[in-house]
C-alpha cells in the first residue's frame, strides 16, 4: 500500500513538473516553435489513444492517422458549412471519430492479430481515397480541403485537453476497465473463464482509441485553420505507431517522449533529404524493436530499478513484443 | 443487351492485374507460411526491386531481359538478406514485434528509394509488344495476356518448386515443424531466409508486371499492395491456391465492376474501398478467408 502511495505521489510530482514546464514554455518561444510544441500536444493525445489499443489491448492499428482524419473533417465541416465555433467542434469531433471507430471496430474486432492490422491499413489507404474524391465535395471539399480560418497556434488548449484526455486514460486504465482490458491481452483464455466477452472490450478500447485521435485531428485542423486529405496518409498512422514504440506499449508516461520526437526528429533530418525523416523513423523504431522493446517508458521503469528507489513494476507491459 | 466483346475484353484486363494481384499475395503467403506474420513491407520491396531494374537499364544499359534476370537475383538476396538481418533476430520477441518490424521496414524502403532515386515518376516500357489481336469481334490486348502468362509461370514455378525438389520439402517441412526439422538435419534458418528470397523475387516480378501501365514512383504498390492483402486474406493466409485464385477473382470482379457499375466507373477511388467492403463482409462471415482452414488458436 506504501509503495503504490508513494509510486502515485511519484508520478503527481512528474505531472506537476510537466504541468509548470508546459505553462511557462511559450513566453520562451516565438509563434513557430509554439505551434511546433502544440503539434506535440496533438500527437500526444493521439499516440495516448492508440496506446490503449495497441498497448494496453494488445491490436496493431495502423488506421489512428485516418481517425484522425474524420475529426479534421468534422471540424471542418461544421466550421466551414454551419459557422460553428471550432472550439465547440471539437467534441463533436472526438464523438464522430469515436463512432467511427466503433462501428469499425465491431467487425474489424472478430479478427484476429494480422488480420486487424490488415484492416487498419487497408482503411488509412481508403480514406485518403474517399476524402480527395470530389464525390463527397460538399462535405469533405474534395481534393481542394477545406478552409475555414487562419492558421493559429492553440498551445494552452491543446495541452489543456491533452493533460484533461491524459487523466481520463490514467483514471480508466488503472480501474476495473484496464484490468479488463489487460486481461483480455495477456490470457484471452481465462478473461473468457472469467466471465469478460473479449470483443466487448476490444472494441470499447478502439473506440475510445477512435475518439482520442478525432480530438487530435480537430486541434490540428483548428491549428492549420484548414483541412486536406495530405494530411493524413497512411504514413500519418505509420508516425503514430512509431510515436506509439518509441514510448513504450502500454505506459502511459512514455507518450511524451514519442510525441516530441515524431514533431522534431523530421525537422533535423529534413535538412538532409526530403525521403530522409522517414528512413530515420523506420530506422528508429527498428532500434527500438531491438534494444529497448519497452521503449522509454520501460527504459525509465529500468534506470529508476536501477538507482533502487523502486523495484515494483506498477504498470505491466504487453506479454507479447518483449525481447527478453 | 450486354457487349459480349467488351465484357470479354475487360475479364482480360482483369486477369492481367489480377496475375499481378496473385503473384503478390503468393509472396505474403509464403511468408506467412515460413514466419507466421504478414510482410508490410512485401509491396515496398517490389518497388524497390523496379528501382534496380530501372537503374540497370538505364544507368547500365543491360538489355530488359538481362536486367530482369539479374533485379530476379538481386531481390533474392535482398529478401534473404532482411530475413537474416532483420526478422530472424526478432522472431521470438513475438508476432506483433515481428510485424511492427515489416512496417518499420516499409517505411525505410519507401524512404530510401526517394532518396536514391528521387520521387520524380520514371518509366519502364514493357518487354512485350504493344498491339491487340482480335478473336471473332473480341478484341484482346496482348500485354494483358501476357501479364496473365507470366502470372501463371510464376505461380506454377512456385508450386512445383514446393512440391516437387528436395528444396521444397525441406522449406514446407522448416516452416510446419521448424524443431523436429531441425533434428532432421534441416537448416531451418537457410530455408526460411530462403523463402523470404522467394517472396522477394516474386515481389519483383509482380512490381515489373505492374510498372508499365503505372510508372514508377516510391508509393505505385501501395494500392497493389492492398489487393493483394485483400487477396491473400480472402483466399485464406495459410493457403496458395486460395489466394492465387481469390487474386484472379478480385482483379476480374474490380474490372468488371469499374465497367459496369456507373457511379465506380464514375469515379475510380471507390474501387478499393468497395474491394475492402466485401473484404470485411467475407471476414465477418469466414474469418480465415474463403480457403482456409479453421485452426484451433493455441491459448
Amino acid at each position: 500500500m506504501k509503495e503504490v502511495l508513494r509510486s502515485h505521489l511519484a508520478s503527481g510530482i512528474c505531472l506537476a513538473i510537466s504541468i509548470a514546464v508546459l505553462a511557462v514554455l511559450p513566453s520562451f518561444m516565438g509563434f513557430f516553435e509554439t505551434r511546433n510544441m502544440a503539434q506535440v500536444g496533438m500527437y500526444f493525445i493521439a499516440i495516448v489513444g492508440l496506446n490503449i489499443v495497441t498497448g494496453y489491448s494488445g491490436q496493431i492499428s495502423l488506421g489512428q492517422g485516418a481517425f484522425m482524419g474524420v475529426g479534421a473533417y468534422t471540424t471542418g465541416y461544421l466550421a466551414s458549412q454551419h459557422g460553428v465555433g471550432v472550439w465547440w467542434t471539437v467534441p463533436v469531433a472526438g464523438a464522430v471519430a469515436g463512432a467511427a471507430g466503433l462501428l469499425f471496430g465491431i467487425p474489424a474486432l472478430r479478427l484476429h492479430g494480422p488480420y486487424l492490422a490488415l484492416a487498419t491499413f487497408a482503411l488509412a489507404v481508403c480514406f485518403v481515397e474517399l476524402a480527395r474524391s470530389d464525390r463527397f465535395a460538399e462535405v469533405t471539399g474534395g481534393s481542394q480541403g477545406v478552409f475555414f480560418g487562419l492558421p493559429t497556434a492553440p498551445y494552452y488548449q491543446t495541452w489543456g485537453i491533452a493533460l484533461g484526455l491524459l487523466l481520463l486514460a490514467w483514471f480508466v486504465l488503472s480501474g476495473k476497465f484496464g484490468r479488463s482490458l489487460r486481461a483480455v491481452r495477456d490470457a484471452e483464455l481465462a478473461a473468457v473463464s472469467s466471465g469478460l466477452n473479449p470483443a466487448v472490450f476490444k472494441t470499447a478500447a478502439f473506440g475510445i482509441a477512435a475518439a482520442y485521435a478525432g480530438v487530435a485531428g480537430a486541434l490540428l485542423a483548428i491549428q492549420l485553420g484548414s483541412v486536406s486529405a495530405l494530411a493524413f496518409l497512411p504514413a500519418l498512422s505509420i508516425t503514430l505507431l512509431v510515436g506509439t514504440a518509441l514510448g513504450g506499449f502500454g505506459l502511459l508516461f512514455g507518450t511524451i517522449v514519442g510525441a516530441l520526437f515524431i514533431v522534431y526528429a523530421p525537422l533535423r533530418a529534413e535538412d538532409v533529404s526530403q525521403q530522409a525523416p522517414s528512413v530515420m523513423y523506420g530506422l528508429f523504431l527498428l532500434a527500438v524493436l531491438f534494444l529497448m522493446p519497452g521503449g522509454a517508458a520501460q527504459l525509465i521503469l529500468r534506470l529508476r530499478a536501477l538507482l533502487g528507489k523502486a523495484t515494483k513494476q506498477v504498470y505491466s507491459r504487453p506479454t507479447e513484443g518483449e525481447g527478453d | 443487351m450486354i457487349d459480349w466483346s467488351e465484357l470479354f475484353q475487360q475479364i482480360v484486363a482483369g486477369l492481367a492485374a489480377g496475375g499481378v494481384y496473385a503473384i503478390l499475395a503468393l509472396a505474403l503467403v509464403l511468408i506467412h507460411r515460413a514466419t507466421g506474420v504478414i510482410n508490410f513491407a512485401q509491396g515496398e520491396m517490389a518497388m524497390f526491386s523496379c528501382y534496380i531494374a530501372w537503374s540497370l537499364i538505364n544507368t547500365y544499359d543491360l538489355t530488359y531481359w538481362l536486367a530482369f534476370a539479374l533485379t530476379l537475383a538481386i531481390s533474392f538476396a535482398g529478401g534473404a538478406g532482411i530475413y537474416g538481418v532483420v526478422i530472424k533476430p526478432l522472431s521470438r520477441a513475438g508476432e506483433i514485434t515481428v510485424v511492427i518490424a515489416t512496417i518499420a521496414l516499409l517505411v525505410i524502403i519507401n524512404g530510401l528509394a526517394g532518396w536514391i532515386w528521387t520521387p520524380e515518376i520514371k518509366f519502364i516500357e514493357s518487354p512485350f509488344p504493344p498491339g491487340t489481336f482480335t478473336v471473332g469481334d473480341v478484341v484482346i490486348s496482348k500485354q494483358d495476356l501476357w501479364v496473365f502468362g507470366v502470372s501463371m509461370i510464376c505461380v506454377s514455378v512456385v508450386f512445383a518448386i514446393f512440391r516437387f525438389t528436395r528444396t521444397g520439402l525441406m522449406m514446407r517441412a522448416a516452416a510446419i515443424r521448424p524443431s523436429t526439422s531441425r533434428l532432421l538435419g534441416i537448416r531451418v534458418a537457410f530455408m526460411l531466409a530462403v523463402g523470404w528470397g522467394l517472396a522477394a523475387a516474386l515481389g519483383a516480378v509482380a512490381g515489373l508486371m505492374a510498372v508499365p501501365s503505372l510508372g514508377l514512383e516510391p508509393s505505385f504498390m501501395l494500392t497493389i499492395i492492398v489487393y493483394a492483402f485483400a487477396a491473400a486474406v480472402l483466399g485464406g493466409l495459410d493457403s496458395p491456391a486460395g489466394a492465387v485464385l481469390a487474386a484472379y477473382i478480385l482483379g476480374v470482379g474490380i474490372s468488371l465492376l469499374s465497367t459496369y457499375v456507373d457511379f465506380v466507373a464514375e469515379s475510380q477511388e471507390f474501387k478499393l474501398p468497395i474491394a475492402f467492403g466485401v473484404l470485411l463482409l467475407v471476414l465477418l462471415i469466414k474469418p480465415t478467408g474463403l480457403f482456409g482452414r479453421t485452426v484451433a488458436r493455441r491459448v
